[in-house]
């Protein structure tokens, strides 16, 4: 059924701090590698090595750029989806194979029903979903189902691959349903925010944004005047006085 | 967004067989003999039937096209295949009837018509529903699908009364002059009003990086050019926008009307007309999707 479910009391999804990002593509990399052997079709690549390499990836990472001058600063963004509330990938499939679950919100496709015919990658305004060039069916993140409620793999993996991978911690996995989870709480004390809320798809992911950056007033401190102005007394004034007169 | 031939080829295609039945259900176009009948039937049936089948090349898996009925009460797009089967359908049975000898009663005819319109409004609806793509996000689309479906179909009728040796009356004569320009008048306004709206998104809101000030792409996320730039950032079309846009008005407006005008009683010119008009929509439905801007294109750093 491609109707909406009743929204469910849980949400899973991410939260993704932008503050501490830093682009090295591992989050990238591991869901490439978890989603080619795990939830449906291998994640397909064509000409891989050659001078246009294409393929199907449910997380990449932009880079931008924001401000002027001084204050400028270089922000890496990771997108993947964002199992949206209202999704509208959920409600233009004619076939019943794209679907959010009743139970925690997340946003499948049943890749033995879908038809390839990608209007649900034109309905999604974060570009979420991407058609598998060898497969010929719609992939997208599936929050790594079959990792978070594996119960064959330690629990420290029961995440998803990007948040399991993530070196710098930039990237939480959580209930943002529940006001008191430890993601919800993140959210609440880093006014995190939702991707173009005026498409009005109710996003469940959030992100974090960049912390302001320390202000510093009037010209910079010089490091030679700092040590200049500790004149040695007693005992360490004979020393450097003597190491003075020796040249 | 990429201009893919097999959808380009099923709007316009089944866009005009509809028009042309809603036409001929209305009587229109005299259906007295059986070869006459089975001639007409055949070419609508082969007009709405061929873009049908068009529709189902571009996906990824054709054989599984049936599942897209099941899901008419969220999806346009399956809404549009359950109708276009009844459809079909409907006016088969239609046909037969009338093969029979006999006047279908008001009732079948106006139902017959109500489907026809609803199927060409459903279509339209496909790109309509689009929030993503503000262009097609507009009231005036399914206006200019629905025009052109009944322009384009009124012409086409007109060509089957001088090709079946019926005579083109001055009133359906000038109704097929008022219906074309109109509905080349409603594209005209459609380019510049739907042209010019907005997503109301931007790279910031895409971002959430509003407080920082101006943002801008500095890198995309891959070296070579991925499945989301392939269908939705397409740019060809736009730099000859201007050229295309009068080729479409020449070939589906200009000419058409000269020749309906001129010589409404020539098969054959009524036919250059015909072909004119479809070569001149199969423009205006290519620029209707190279010309449309997606909102995931801003991650791209596309300015909208």
């Amino acid at each position: 059924m491609t109707s909406l479910p009743e929204p469910s009391a849980i949400k899973l999804g991410l939260v993704i701090d932008l503050d501490i990002c830093v682009g090295c593509q591992a989050c990238v990399v591991n869901c490439k590698e978890w989603n080619t052997s795990g939830y449906g079709a291998p994640l397909s690549d064509e000409n891989a090595y050659g001078a246009n390499p294409n393929g199907a990836w449910l997380n990449r990472v932009h880079a931008f750029e924001a401000g002027e001058g001084e204050t400028a600063k270089t922000i890496h963004f990771p997108k993947s989806c964002l199992h949206c509330e209202d999704a509208p990938c959920v409600t233009v499939c004619p076939t019943g194979a794209s679907f959010k679950r009743a139970e925690d919100g997340i946003v499948l496709v049943n890749e033995d029903w879908c038809i390839g015919c990608g209007l649900c990658a034109w309905s999604c305004p974060y570009g979420a979903r991407e058609m598998d060039p060898a497969e010929g069916v719609m992939k997208k993140c599936t929050l790594c189902v079959d990792r978070i409620y594996n119960e064959n793999i330690p629990e420290e993996d029961q995440v998803p691959a990007c948040v399991r991978t993530c070196p710098t911690n930039a990237r939480h996995f959580g209930d943002l349903g529940d006001p008191n989870s430890e993601v919800s709480l993140m959210v609440a004390a880093r006014e995190g925010f939702d991707l173009m809320p005026e498409q009005g798809t109710k996003p469940v992911n959030k992100y974090l944004p960049p912390r302001q950056r320390r202000q510093t007033e009037g010209a910079p401190m010089s490091l030679v005047a700092m040590a200049d102005a500790e004149t040695p007394k007693g005992f360490w004034k004979w020393v450097d006085s003597t190491l003075e007169k020796l040249g | 967004m990429r201009p893919a031939w097999s959808i380009i080829f099923f709007t316009s295609s089944s866009g005009l067989g509809l028009g042309l039945a809603a036409w001929i259900v209305l009587g229109l176009v005299p259906l007295e003999s059986a070869t006459h009948l089975l001639a007409i039937a055949g070419f609508t049936f082969g007009l709405i039937g061929a873009g049908l089948f068009s529709s189902t090349l571009h996906l990824g898996h054709p054989e599984r096209a049936w599942r897209a009925l099941s899901q008419w009460r969220s999806s346009w797009l399956s809404r549009e295949g359950v109708l276009a089967v009844v459809v079909m359908a409907a006016l088969f049975m239609w046909f037969v009837y009338v093969h029979g000898g006999a006047v279908p009663p008001l009732w079948a005819s106006a139902g017959v018509l109500t489907l026809i319109i609803a199927t060409v409004y459903a279509t339209s609806m496909i790109y309509a529903s689009l929030k993503t793509v503000a262009r097609w996000y507009h009231p005036l689309t399914p206006i200019c699908y629905l025009m052109f479906a009944a322009a384009g179909g009124l012409l086409a009728a007109c060509w089957l009364l001088a090709m079946t040796g019926q005579h083109v009356t001055a009133a359906i004569q000038q109704s097929t002059l008022l219906l074309l320009a109109a509905a080349w008048g409603v594209k005209l306004i459609w380019w510049r009003v739907a042209g010019a709206s907005g997503s109301g998104s931007s790279l910031a809101s895409a971002t959430g990086l509003t407080a920082l000030g101006e943002v801008r792409s500095i890198m995309p996320p891959h070296t070579s050019e991925n499945y989301l730039q392939h269908e939705m950032g397409f740019i060809v079309a736009r730099r000859h926008a201007e050229k295309l846009r009068l080729l479409s008005l020449g070939l589906g407006a200009v000419l058409p009307l000269l020749l309906i005008w001129l010589a409404p009683l020539s098969a054959p010119l009524l036919g250059i007309a015909l072909v004119s008009h479809i070569a001149g929509v199969f423009v205006e439905r290519w620029l209707f999707f190279a010309e449309a801007k997606h909102v995931v294109s801003l991650y791209y750093g596309e300015v909208h």
